[in-house]
């Protein structure tokens, strides 16, 4: 059964690393839908999270192939468990200044925030899990989305595990 | 004894040597930790990138370096001296077109797992990225088909990152790791410490199995009636040889070993099945169609094995053993999966194993298949049948030399026709099917191996790929002896396209192809035709007794097929056994 699977993969710090992993995606036929890198909780030491597409086959396959690169310290199949997912996105809307009091209705509805403001137009920021991004863009589109750009998930499993 | 004394502690004066804490170049520490590696053959090439690398190597007794004719030649004969030794393979090749005329034969070794340390020289660093004369992303290319590689960017981290090379090569399942060493690097100067140890956190194979596993394995062999071991490359490379011998004479098991396989138990054996798939026995494809166990020992259920998938071993209960947890259930759903070195899961288990009682009928019957349904070819007075090559060339060798195949026709013949016993006797590309990799492979066993009879078999299609290695073993004077059955046209094509094409023969066509007498005189090898029994004998025995290298071309018939075939998307018990029947 296709479903998303969200990764996270604690990787080396070392050039060449992210094109390892996302080579490996490709080769295996696994889609990546966002992939996220940065610092980790260790220096030296890098935590990307890849949302992809696929079977459960495929995604076990894919976690030992993971494993299978050296620089791959560990997986975690994090969308297994309870998990707090975020990513951030920056919408640029045509606001000319009478549209803008409705446009502020739907940020502050979304617990989103305004970091821009132009003659005739705003960037909106959102946090927020996917869902909740998609449904902010859709509100979003009769204004007239002029670029939209989005982060990609980053996760983390609740609790203390 | 006072000689053998004498000899070690030289080798002992030579690594105090060698790892002298002094400022050497980049190139200096790169040939000093080969050595310290214990590397005694290095193939390979020079180039403008390497300059300074072969520079070191001037004057530089210690180490031992064979030009060949080309790169991919230099690495297929590392990984012949690989194969055949078990030690890593080493090749040496300048950037750009050096590095890339490397890639086929990096692949034909990590499928195959073999381990190769690939060295390339690179543009200099301030260089890299401008599209610079001969400059390649060859760690780049190389991703997919190296278990790891390096650009090392810093002369001080030479040491370290070959000894990692080495200990993951050679480790875990094995693969060529590249190293590409830019020309300022193998320039620069700095103070060589060698390194000793390996700090690897992202590395750590699995050796020992998790004991319960192999309880239920055992128990699974209790309770089996038509148990059978399918036995692959693993088996080998892992040294288990002699484990896998006890583990199948204590339980009574019939095993089958793959093409990879072959030589890891003896094929004479009364439980041995030969090896299965595609061109396998009867016997084997039938008994793992009927089995009610199958239990894997390193091999990786390649499709050339297991057929139609869905349809392949349908009643079995399947247990694979393997270094590589990723190859477990990648192909075939496994019920009992045992992640560790074969050799180490076969030492815990042949403690614990008993023979396998539940499986005396089904012990007659594959005694009674094999019986009957042998490979088998209709012989001929008036042609050369490759397979009667392959089988003199058995005989000849009393089965114990070292053999190594192109890819096609031939290759399978020598699987059929040439019975192997010990391990490492079989030099073949397997996984990849590398055309060319049979003649310069050989000479890399041959390296490895002074005292062995090395052979290798041809077609005339593979040999002409990498041919100009013959002067290697004429200035070399290394002692390979070529046999090339030539039926003068691409064979295992032909086959399909007789058989699946309809008769559509499509650019197969060899005529055209040198005259290899002459090309081997050329080269100043000796060179013999044959094409009769009579003159192939003569031949090849004089071929062998001949000190050094030498080329037997055999004439054979040009429509004969191999038999038994499994056509592709059939399940294995789907034989069209031509002539065989």
């Amino acid at each position: 059964m296709n479903r998303k699977h969200t990764i996270a993969i604690l990787v080396n710090d070392h050039p060449g690393v992210l094109q390892r992993v996302s080579g490996l995606f490709g080769r295996r036929g696994f889609n990546i839908e966002s992939i996220t890198v940065g610092a980790s909780e260790e220096p030296g030491l890098s935590r990307m999270v890849i949302v992809a597409g696929g079977d459960d086959h495929t995604l076990e396959q894919i976690q030992k192939q993971l494993y299978k690169i050296i620089d791959v310290i560990k997986v975690i199949d994090v969308g297994s468990s309870p998990m707090v997912a975020r990513e951030l996105g920056l919408i640029k809307i045509n606001a000319e200044p009478a549209a803008r009091p409705e446009i502020l209705g739907i940020v502050e509805t979304f617990r989103a925030s305004v970091v821009d403001i132009g003659a005739n137009s705003m960037i909106v920021q959102a946090v927020g899990d996917s869902d909740k991004l998609d449904a902010m863009v859709e509100l979003l589109k009769p204004y007239g989305i002029r670029e939209l750009s989005r982060t990609g998930v980053t996760a983390m499993i609740r609790g203390g595990r | 004894m006072s000689a053998q004394s004498a000899t070690l502690k030289s080798k002992e004066e030579l690594i105090e040597k060698w790892s002298k804490p002094e400022v050497i170049t980049g190139s200096e520490m790169l040939l000093r930790s080969l050595l310290l590696e214990g590397v005694d053959c290095v193939f390979g090439y020079p180039g403008g990138a390497v300059l300074f690398i072969y520079d070191a190597m001037y004057g530089f007794s210690d180490f031992n370096h064979l030009l060949t004719r080309h790169e991919q030649g230099a690495i297929h004969a590392a990984d012949g001296y690989a194969r055949s030794t078990g030690k890593v393979g080493v090749c040496i090749a300048t950037s750009g077109p050096g590095a890339t005329n490397l890639v086929t034969g990096i692949a034909t070794a990590y499928m195959d797992s073999v381990p190769l340390v690939v060295i390339t020289g690179n543009v200099a660093t301030s260089l890299i990225g401008t599209d610079a004369f001969q400059e390649a992303d060859i760690v780049g290319i190389t991703m997919p088909i190296t278990k790891h590689s390096y650009l090392v960017r810093d002369v001080n981290d030479l040491p370290r990152v070959i000894h990692e090379a080495f200990h993951i090569a050679n480790t875990g399942r094995k693969g060529p790791v590249l190293i590409d060493i830019p020309k300022d690097v193998s320039a620069a100067k700095a103070l060589f410490q060698p390194a000793k140890e390996v700090h690897l956190r992202g590395y750590n194979p699995t050796v020992q199995p998790n004991r319960n596993q192999v309880d239920k394995m055992i128990r699974a062999i209790e309770e089996a009636e038509r148990p059978i071991l399918l036995v692959g490359g693993g088996a080998i490379y892992s040294g288990a040889h002699e484990e896998l011998y006890e583990f199948v004479t204590k339980t009574q098991i019939p095993i089958t070993t793959t093409l990879l396989g072959l030589g890891a138990f003896p094929t004479g054996h009364e439980l041995h099945m030969g090896f299965p798939g595609m061109h396998g026995t009867w016997t084997a494809n039938t008994a793992i169609q009927n089995a009610d166990l199958l239990i894997n020992i390193g091999a990786r259920f390649d499709d050339r094995v297991t057929g139609k998938l869905s349809g392949f071993a349908p009643m079995a209960k399947i247990v694979h053993i393997d270094i590589d947890p990723a190859e477990i259930g990648k192909n075939v759903p496994t019920e009992i999966p045992i992640v560790g070195d074969v050799k180490a899961v076969l030492q815990v288990a042949v403690a614990l194993a008993k023979r396998a009682d539940k499986a005396d009928v089904w012990r007659a019957q594959i005694q009674a298949w094999k019986a009957s349904k042998p490979f088998k070819y209709a012989d001929s007075e008036t042609e050369l049948k490759p397979q009667w090559v392959v089988s003199m060339i058995h005989e000849t060798t009393k089965g114990e030399a070292i053999v190594t195949t192109d890819v096609g026709q031939h290759q399978m013949w020598a699987a059929q026709y040439y019975p192997f016993n010990q391990p490492r006797s079989l030099v073949t590309s397997g996984g990849l099917g590398t055309m060319g990799f049979g003649f310069p492979s050989a000479i890399g066993a041959q390296m490895g191996n002074p005292d062995r009879t090395v052979v290798s078999i041809n077609g005339d299609g593979g040999m002409q790929m990498c041919a100009q290695e013959l002067a290697v073993c004429a200035i070399n004077n290394i002692p390979v002896k070529v046999a090339i059955l030539n039926n003068q046209v691409l064979g295992m094509v032909r086959q399909w396209q007789e058989l699946i094409y309809d008769n559509r023969y499509s650019h197969i066509d060899l005529a055209g192809s040198p005259d290899f007498v002459k090309l081997a005189e050329a080269y100043g090898v000796k060179g013999f035709r044959a094409t009769n029994k009579e003159e192939a004998r003569r031949a090849w025995e004089e071929a062998l007794k001949h000190p050094g290298p030498a080329v037997v071309e055999f004439v054979v018939r040009k429509e004969e097929n191999v038999f038994p075939m499994v056509p592709q998307g059939s399940t294995i018990d789907q034989m069209l056994m031509g002539d065989s029947e």
